[in-house]
């Protein structure tokens, strides 16, 4: 483990934001304070006895108004082993399939006295909207194909624990950079880190303007590969593959597919990376994503749980009363 | 309908259909223009004393999407056409009708037909009977119609009866469900988008169409550098084609849309820089005929959601005025050509005997303080709703009185 050799303004000056909506607006050194704070946390997972009172009493709602499985239960165990109260809500049982509107859902959730809302949605500027009606803290756990700010920095503590620093580094992404909000959180957080970004997909899958973000835009995954320090691979939804975007699954593994043939291309030690759930032999072939000592699929699952206990613990610790946070 | 009594303003600086404004009176009798210029009030002439502020013709709004009385008059429009988007459509003649009725007699409706039946953009609605019902022209409605042959029989069937055509140009397949233009900020946001070129596609293939069947055709919202650029060319050719725009693309990029701030949710969307330069010298050079309100009103209920859920539209009629005096300010165009987009030009368009201060014109007219400051404030607006993307923005000219047919309205 590696942390960063920075010095932090002390209390809350080191991370001054009331939530997390975005890796947009963080400023490098506050990313960098949230991946040490995480650091403390992969250790302790380790630990036959995983649980630490900070947050007794305090009352974390879940709001997912999309389907997740990976993400709330990394949220919900966060949660609790801080020692929160964890309530999850699901669209499938809440009023918003009778209609009630966004903004009612959430001054229902501040009625409730929550010390944290974690929010999950499925259109972009969701969270943000939610956000400036409640009184507490707001993570984002997903907002449209917007942003994934913990899904950003769980892969930035991956790679830095991997490779002890970000800085320098040449991170490929690839597939429906479009549609993916991980995508962007990672472009944000990791070129603010001091990585070099490269983007590959099918045109139709690449949003306009990315460049300007600060990644570099490829079409050929071999030439996205040179040289490559970090590959990570987005996963394709299936209904983009029947013929809309593109002509079928065996044809975008043809040539967007991570093959152990096509990792040869980049650093014989790049890291394989996938924020899951994987399509094995689409995007991603299953002895590359399996490949002991290359592949952080697992490894990124450990740290988001690190990372969201670090979240969690910082943006309550205003309500706390922690001295130099209030 | 009642007449009002004769009317002379006095004090006045005419704004006239050609050249600087002029020192001098107007006087209007049985609700028209009766003379202008150096003229004496009769003796029992009402009289109104403009202090030597402006005096022009009221504004005729092509393009509103809701009948919203107290924001025109803010605003000084004294006509206004209704697109057929309602709730139900403008697809019927009773409904022409009573629309058409709804205003008066202090503002006058030109209701649009609804070009297709549902505004579906199918079936043919019954143009004609709608015609005599009072309807002034034919609108597809907030969308393109995307069937070439529907929208073909409709030009032809608008020409036959001599109506112009209003059309959205957005090509339906690569709008798709955008909301945004294709570009950084759409993506930074990750909102749906479309290149900017789903309006010149639509656009070649209307004006296309237009000419093939000797129709005219009115773009309501021209926004792009490509679209303007072959509206410029088609009118070379001498296509009867016309074009509209609304501040909200001379006066914004798609960076309002920054912080998913849902009043800048238009259709079309925002567009770039560029683009909104390229607006602004189609409307210096002629190429766009008309700059319209668009008015939208919205309430929290269609706004206070995440960007891509709201409804797109802006509240503009209380705004119309300002923010096109805004462009005499910076020498894009002259008073008198800025009156040209906001009354006379509509007023042509519409077939309304309206919109220019001349002899035997309607007596629709307004006194303005073209220097009078204030803020929008969104919280504080005239008409049903304040959804404005020009919230807490400081402007010129205020209306400070408004005749319709020579009858003073109830205005501030």
């Amino acid at each position: 483990m590696t942390s960063s050799s920075l010095s932090y303004p002390p209390g809350i000056a080191a991370f001054p934001h009331r939530g997390l909506v975005g890796i947009a607006g963080l400023a490098p050194h506050e990313t960098l304070f949230l991946l040490d704070e995480a650091e403390q946390w992969v250790e302790f997972n380790r630990l036959p006895q995983k649980r630490d009172d900070r947050l007794s009493g305090l009352t974390i709602i879940n709001a997912f108004f999309e389907n997740s499985t990976r993400t709330l239960l990394s949220f919900e165990i966060a949660g609790k082993r801080l020692g929160a109260d964890v309530v999850n809500m699901h669209v499938a049982q809440s009023s918003v399939k009778k209609g009630e509107t966004l903004i009612d859902t959430a001054m229902t959730l501040n009625a409730m006295n929550a010390d944290a809302i974690v929010i999950r949605h499925a259109s972009s500027g969701a969270v943000q909207l939610i956000a400036d009606k409640v009184d507490c803290p707001v993570l984002n756990a997903g907002d449209g194909q917007h942003e994934h700010p913990t899904q950003a920095l769980l892969d930035a503590l991956t790679i830095r624990s991997a490779r002890g620093a970000i800085n320098g580094l040449t991170v490929t992404i690839c597939g429906d950079i479009l549609h993916s909000r991980v995508a962007r959180s990672n472009i944000l957080c990791l070129s603010s880190l001091g990585a070099e970004i490269r983007v590959c997909a099918p045109p139709a899958l690449m949003p306009a303007g990315i460049d300007a973000m600060g990644a570099e835009v490829f079409h050929d995954f071999n030439e996205a590969l040179d040289g490559a320090d970090v590959v990570m691979m987005l996963r394709l939804q299936l209904e983009r593959m029947q013929g809309e975007f593109i002509p079928s699954p065996r044809e975008y593994r043809h040539l967007f597919g991570l093959t152990a043939e096509r990792l040869e291309r980049s650093k014989p030690d790049a890291l394989i990376m996938h924020p899951g759930p994987m399509n094995r032999g689409v995007e991603i072939d299953s002895d590359v994503a399996d490949l002991a000592e290359r592949s952080q699929i697992t490894r990124q699952v450990e740290m988001g749980l690190a990372i969201r206990m670090a979240c969690l613990d910082v943006l309550t610790r205003k309500v706390r009363g922690i001295e130099g946070w209030t | 309908m009642s007449i009002a009594p004769p009317l002379t303003i006095t004090n006045a600086q005419l704004v006239l259909p050609e050249g600087d404004p002029v020192k001098g009176s107007i006087r209007c009798e049985n609700g028209h223009i009766a003379a202008i210029g150096k003229v004496s009030p009769q003796p029992n002439d009402q009289l109104v004393d403009a202090g030597g502020k402006l005096v022009t013709p009221g504004l005729v709004d092509l393009g509103v999407f809701a009948i919203d009385k107290p924001a025109c008059h803010f605003g000084g429009i004294t006509r206004a056409a209704l697109m057929p988007d309602q709730s139900p459509p403008l697809d019927h003649p009773a409904r022409v009708r009573f629309a058409a009725q709804s205003g008066k007699p202090d503002f006058w409706v030109h209701p649009l037909a609804a070009a297709t039946r549902k505004l579906e953009g199918s079936e043919l609605a019954e143009i004609a009977l709608m015609r005599e019902a009072g309807a002034r022209a034919i609108a597809t409605g907030r969308k393109w119609i995307g069937d070439s042959g529907t929208m073909l029989r409709l030009l032809q069937y608008g020409g036959m009866l001599d109506m112009m055509v209003v059309s959205h140009a957005e090509d339906a397949g690569v709008a798709g469900n955008a909301v945004a233009t294709a570009g950084e900020i759409a993506t930074r946001l990750g909102l749906p988008s479309a290149p900017a070129e789903a309006e010149a596609l639509a656009i070649t293939r209307d004006i296309a169409l237009a000419e093939l069947a000797g129709a005219r055709l009115h773009l309501r919202a021209v926004t792009t550098a490509g679209g303007l650029a072959l509206v410029r060319a088609a009118k070379q050719r001498g296509v009867k084609v016309t074009a509209g725009v609304t501040p909200a693309y001379f006066m914004l990029s798609d960076l309002a849309m920054a912080e998913f701030r849902t009043f800048a949710r238009l259709s079309p969307p925002l567009r770039s820089e560029e683009d909104r330069l390229a607006v602004l010298a189609a409307v210096a050079d002629g190429t766009i005929d008309v700059i319209a309100s668009g008015h939208d009103p919205r309430g929290p209920e269609d706004k206070r959601l995440p960007f891509a859920d709201a409804e797109p539209g802006m509240a503009g009629a209380e705004t119309l005025l300002a923010l096109t005096l805004n462009l005499v300010r910076d020498g894009v165009i002259s008073l008198s050509h800025a009156f040209d987009l906001i009354a006379a030009n509509p007023a042509r368009l519409l077939g309304a005997n309206a919109g220019r201060l001349e002899i035997g014109a309607e007596a629709d007219i307004a006194i303005i303080d073209q220097d009078h400051p204030w803020i929008v404030d969104s919280e504080e607006m005239a008409g049903s709703a304040g959804n404005t993307p020009f919230d807490k923005q400081p402007v010129q000219g205020r209306v400070l009185g408004l005749f319709k047919g020579g009858a003073k309205v109830g205005t501030k």
